[in-house]
């Protein structure tokens, strides 16, 4: 039996749809039995991040509603084997399907596989109650932005009125130098702020935009920082310890100058 | 160019505004409390304290913050109200 997680954020444009195609090809590059469910009805992405645009025939309304099979709608990967999409309908709206019927498709689905990863519409209306329906576990992402932070804030207190505790938190487009400088929050503020527990960090990384042109998720690419973010994430869903890795942008000279002067520590 | 800035000193870094911010709305945001519902505990309040003082209505200021309680300092909404006193009414002193 395999778990579902739902990737949800309440703010859009975070990076859910990026970490759910990251985090899913990295668990099935480990030999898990992985499919990414899109449920952002009428904002279909996850197939295009994924590459696989040109191969949907049927979606998930179709599936809900009877008009195919599970099996015939689920679009296999095409560079590894044991990664599925279940693609989301482009012309349908959120009210297409209802919670009982995402919990039964769910239920259905970790069957199968050991991982189903449901990426999240943006907001708290209908498409999140969707996407949560079926979820065991909710992984949180959020920027280092006043706004992204307080709607993750809100999501964790929705997501604990509906039973689902615990969520876990990914912080996305972390800029070293910016941090360093003080003009972004760190981890620790946000963690502090949000308090729940941290599962990783993804640096800002330009080969995201390169990756999401190409469609082939960062994982494959063994110079992307936040490739490499979210293959230790994956890690740490199975249960390996794996610290955060180095975001140290600039180092040495000035460090060592502000020393010198005593600024720092 | 401002040699402490230079350095990287963090005292007006926008991170330390951001966090501020953050705190605050939050605290609102978990409290469920509205900035209507805040005007109108502060229109009961200035019922209740006009009968025994003469306050300064326009400066008086009523808003949510945080403090600790308890052993494990558990950070909890705190009701803030700074009402200036203008003049004391006589029943004040009976
Ligand atoms: N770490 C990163 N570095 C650089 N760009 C990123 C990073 N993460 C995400 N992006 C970019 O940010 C944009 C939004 O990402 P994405 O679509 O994953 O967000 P989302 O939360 O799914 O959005 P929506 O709420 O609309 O579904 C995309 O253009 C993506 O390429
Ligand atoms: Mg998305």
């Amino acid at each position: 039996m395999g778990e579902v997680i739902v990737i949800t954020s309440g703010k859009g444009g975070v990076g859910k749809t990026t970490t759910t195609a990251n985090i899913g090809t990295a668990l099935a590059l480990a030999g898990k039995k992985v499919v990414l469910v899109d449920t952002d009805i009428g904002l279909r992405n996850l197939d295009v991040v994924m590459g696989l645009e040109n191969r949907i025939v049927y979606d998930l309304v179709d599936v809900v509603e009877g008009i195919c099979r599970l099996k015939q709608a689920l679009i296999r990967d095409k560079r590894i084997e044991g990664l599925y999409l279940l693609p989301a309908a482009q012309t349908k709206d959120k009210t297409a399907v209802s919670p009982e019927q995402m919990k039964g498709l769910c239920e259905t689905l970790k069957e199968e596989f050991d991982y189903v990863l449901v990426d999240c519409p943006a907001g708290i209306e209908q498409g999140f109650k969707n996407a949560i329906a079926g979820a065991d576990k909710a992984f949180i992402v959020t920027t280092p932005e006043v706004a992204a932070v307080r709607d993750a804030d809100r999501i964790i207190g929705l997501l604990e009125a509906t039973e689902l505790y615990e969520p876990k938190l990914i912080i996305n487009r972390i800029r070293a130098d910016m941090v360093k400088r003080g003009d972004m929050m760190d981890i620790d503020d946000m963690i502090d702020i949000l308090a729940i527990e941290l599962l990783g960090v993804v640096p800002e990384d330009e080969k995201i935009v390169i990756s999401t042109n190409k469609g082939e998720p960062a994982v494959y690419d063994p110079n992307s920082k936040a490739g490499q973010a979210y293959k230790n994430i994956a890690r740490r869903i199975e249960g390996e310890e794996v610290p955060l890795m180095s975001l140290e942008v600039e180092s040495g000279f000035m460090e060592k100058l502000k020393r010198f002067f005593g600024l720092r520590k | 160019m401002d040699i402490m800035k230079f350095f990287g000193r963090e005292d007006s870094s926008s991170k330390e505004v951001a966090k501020e911010r953050l705190r605050l709305l939050l605290v609102h945001d978990r409290a469920n409390v509205s900035p209507r519902f805040l005007e109108m505990i502060k229109g009961e309040l200035i019922k209740v304290i006009s009968d025994y003082m003469e306050i300064e209505e326009n400066e008086m200021d009523v808003k949510l913050t945080k403090t600790k309680l308890g052993k494990r300092n558990t950070p909890v909404p705190a009701l803030i109200a700074n009402i200036p006193i203008k003049r004391m009414k006589h029943i004040a002193r009976v």
